[in-house]
């Protein structure tokens, strides 16, 4: 999924300025299941809010709402008969959410009230970790399953580097070597010789390098 | 020697099959040239060729490559690190070019130390290609006169191509063979990461001979003299990577208030001894960090002076 | 036991400590209550085994919260005892009017009064 962590409460106090009534809207996606943007949390920031704004005596008209998902324009429309009449409206989906409600309602501003991290899993609850970096050209098989772009913190495709301690990563003991991992994954396996197969300089391509990327499945394009 | 690779002075003694002996030097943190030329000239005619330092440790410094310049207008060989951290596949092949244009021989591959230890943790950092594909990188551009794209270029850079290894880096059993996968990259010398737990590199090494490695590759051990107590422990504890036994800090600490750093060099001389004698070791690099006018002094007493004319 | 504890603390009964919500606590400072605590069992002693001790991390997410927007944490607060220490129950209802007390009503009521 995509994880993402919720704005200070002052960054999102800032954005919303003088606005006497604003919508905060979830959603029900990823945001919900890593716990930033859903229905729950909607209501946290929405109380929140309220009381900050309450102490300074500038008391804050709060709606809350939570669509399916931000990222499709079926959803997004939903909010289109009530959109006008908020000075604001924040939004607690990912990225992508913010930019659906800007293109739909072109003379609407829409805040962000996370920050969107990355794509990952939870390894335990309350724990969410980084798997993979959207590069566009998979190849976790060649490495164990686990990913060097994503996981390393040099994106080393022939790693690991000088820097990998007793299983940690030099920039943080809190951080797992991923080559440390794959190393002894292969060892394991009795596969070293293939640790020992050249991986030639990545094709940026397909990742963001190579410019802002779109997929197209022509059998549903109508 | 018709079949140099790059005709540079450290390539030559080391196919003559002497003992090299090379030395590093930090740019200076801004564009002190005087500064530069003073702490280089300790190491005039002490070393076969000096480690010129690409933003080590992430910390800004002038150009390695401006630096590995001022080196050769003193009459002094460098040794042009270049880190993946700090450039794209386009600056990397371009600075390759550039250097050789200017009279560089020597190149050192490396990932480089992550920039969060830096001046500039803020940064984004590149990593487009990693240090084995870089040595690949050069192989090619020198050897098939091709970029990475294999388009030609017009006059090849003839480089003689150094990596770094780090024996004492996790997991142990595989440093061995990220070292043999450097030099079957195109690694034609290897600089080793300060060695201080000498059991372990001991132990490394005699994998690598039986490798063969040494026989392809010619394997520079790193030396580091300890200035003081604080150092060693600092080195032990804060330094990625770094191997640095009990026993040593002990030692130092014994030695007693205003010896210790001579304790330090007599360690990082009997080091130096034992290389001499290790099999597969085919040379010496002092690290002496910020120490450089002690180089004579360490070079004399290690007998390895004068530097052979090759 | 004809104990007696401050009149001004309103008691909302749940079935464990656990039940308690982040919501539950931002709700009541929102309403304008001056402060809210949370009387759990024993650490180690929860009928549901972990209840009291996420309700002790959910205190703490609204301690955080109100830090961040500028009122004080120690409004809200998490204490421990067991079902049969009456005195104790008593004892704490009072330290935390006390405290209480001695910050002052919520500025919320206070702009809300204005």
């Amino acid at each position: 999924m995509i994880v993402a962590d919720r704005k200070p409460l002052k960054e999102i106090l800032e954005m919303v300025g003088d606005s006497k009534k604003v919508l905060i809207l979830g959603c029900k996606g990823c945001v919900t299941v890593c716990n930033v943007g859903g229905n729950k949390e909607v209501g946290i920031l929405a109380s929140t809010l309220k009381i900050a704004r309450a102490k300074e005596g500038r008391p804050l008209e709060v709606e809350e709402k939570a669509l399916e998902r931000q990222c499709d324009p079926e959803y997004v429309d939903q909010i289109k008969d009530i959109v006008e009449d908020y000075d604001a409206v924040i939004s607690m989906a990912c990225g992508v959410g913010p930019q659906f409600l800007s293109e739909r309602y072109p003379g609407k501003r829409f805040f962000p009230a996370v920050n969107t991290t990355f794509f990952g899993g939870a390894v335990q609850h309350g724990i969410w970790e980084e798997r993979c970096a959207g590069c566009g050209a998979c190849g976790i098989h060649h490495f164990g399953g686990l990913c060097p772009i994503a996981r390393c913190s040099k994106s080393l495709l022939n790693g690991p580097c000088g820097g990998s301690a007793d299983g940690k990563c030099e920039i943080s003991k809190d951080v797992v070597c991923i080559w440390d991992l794959i190393v002894k994954k292969k060892m394991e396996e009795g596969h070293l010789d293939e640790l020992m197969i050249f991986r030639p300089p990545k094709v940026w391509t397909t990742a963001r390098d190579g410019g802002p990327r779109k997929s197209v499945r022509e059998e549903l394009v109508q | 020697m018709t079949d140099l690779k790059s005709g540079s002075n450290l390539e030559k003694v080391l196919r003559a099959g002497h003992f090299a002996f090379t030395g590093e030097c930090g740019p200076p943190k801004g564009a002190n040239v005087e500064h530069l030329k003073e702490k280089v000239a300790h190491l005039k005619g002490m070393v076969d060729a000096v480690n010129v330092t690409d933003n080590q440790t992430a910390v800004v410094r002038m150009s390695s490559w401006a630096a590995s310049t001022i080196l050769l207008q003193e009459g002094i060989e460098p040794n042009f690190q270049m880190v993946c951290r700090d450039r794209n596949r386009l600056a990397i092949q371009s600075d390759i070019l550039g250097v050789y244009a200017m009279g560089i021989r020597n190149m050192l591959c490396l990932s480089g130390d992550h920039q969060r230890f830096g001046n500039h943790p803020e940064a984004k950092n590149v990593y487009d290609i990693d240090s084995m594909q870089l040595i690949s990188l050069v192989k090619k551009m020198r050897d098939e006169g091709k970029f990475l794209n294999d388009e030609e270029t017009d006059v090849a850079p003839k480089l003689f191509i150094g990596a770094a290894s780090n024996p004492f880096a996790d997991p142990f059993e595989f440093r061995v063979h990220r070292l043999a996968k450097k030099i079957q990259a195109g690694a034609d010398f290897i600089q080793t990461q300060c060695i201080y737990n000498m059991d372990k590199f001991r132990e490394f090494m005699k994998m690598a001979v039986d490798m063969g490695l040494h026989e392809k590759c010619h394997i520079l051990a790193g030396v580091t003299p300890m200035k003081s107590v604080g150092m060693a422990q600092y080195m032990a504890r804060m330094v990625p990577g770094m191997d640095v036994p009990q026993s040593v800090v002990k030692r130092l600490r014994e030695a007693g208030k205003g010896k210790v750093a001579e304790e330090g060099i007599k360690y990082a001389l009997e080091q130096i001894e034992e290389f001499k004698e290790m099999e597969g070791v085919a040379g010496v690099h002092l690290m002496a960090i910020e120490w450089e006018h002690k180089v004579p002094e360490i070079a004399e007493r290690a007998g390895v002076l004068p530097r052979p004319v090759v | 036991m004809r104990l007696s504890y401050p009149s001004n603390v309103k008691i909302i009964q749940v079935p464990c400590s656990g039940r308690v919500d982040i919501l539950h606590l931002l709700r009541a400072i929102e309403d304008g209550a001056d402060g809210v605590y949370v009387a759990g069992c024993l650490e180690g002693e929860c009928h549901f085994l972990t209840g009291n001790v996420k309700a002790k991390k959910k205190v703490q997410y609204v301690k955080n919260v109100l830090e961040e927007i500028g009122i004080e944490p120690e409004r809200v607060e998490m204490f421990n005892l067991s079902s049969g220490e009456g005195p104790r129950f008593a004892e704490i209802a009072k330290e935390m009017v006390e405290r209480i007390k001695e910050l002052g009503p919520s500025p919320v009521k206070i702009q809300k009064a204005a």
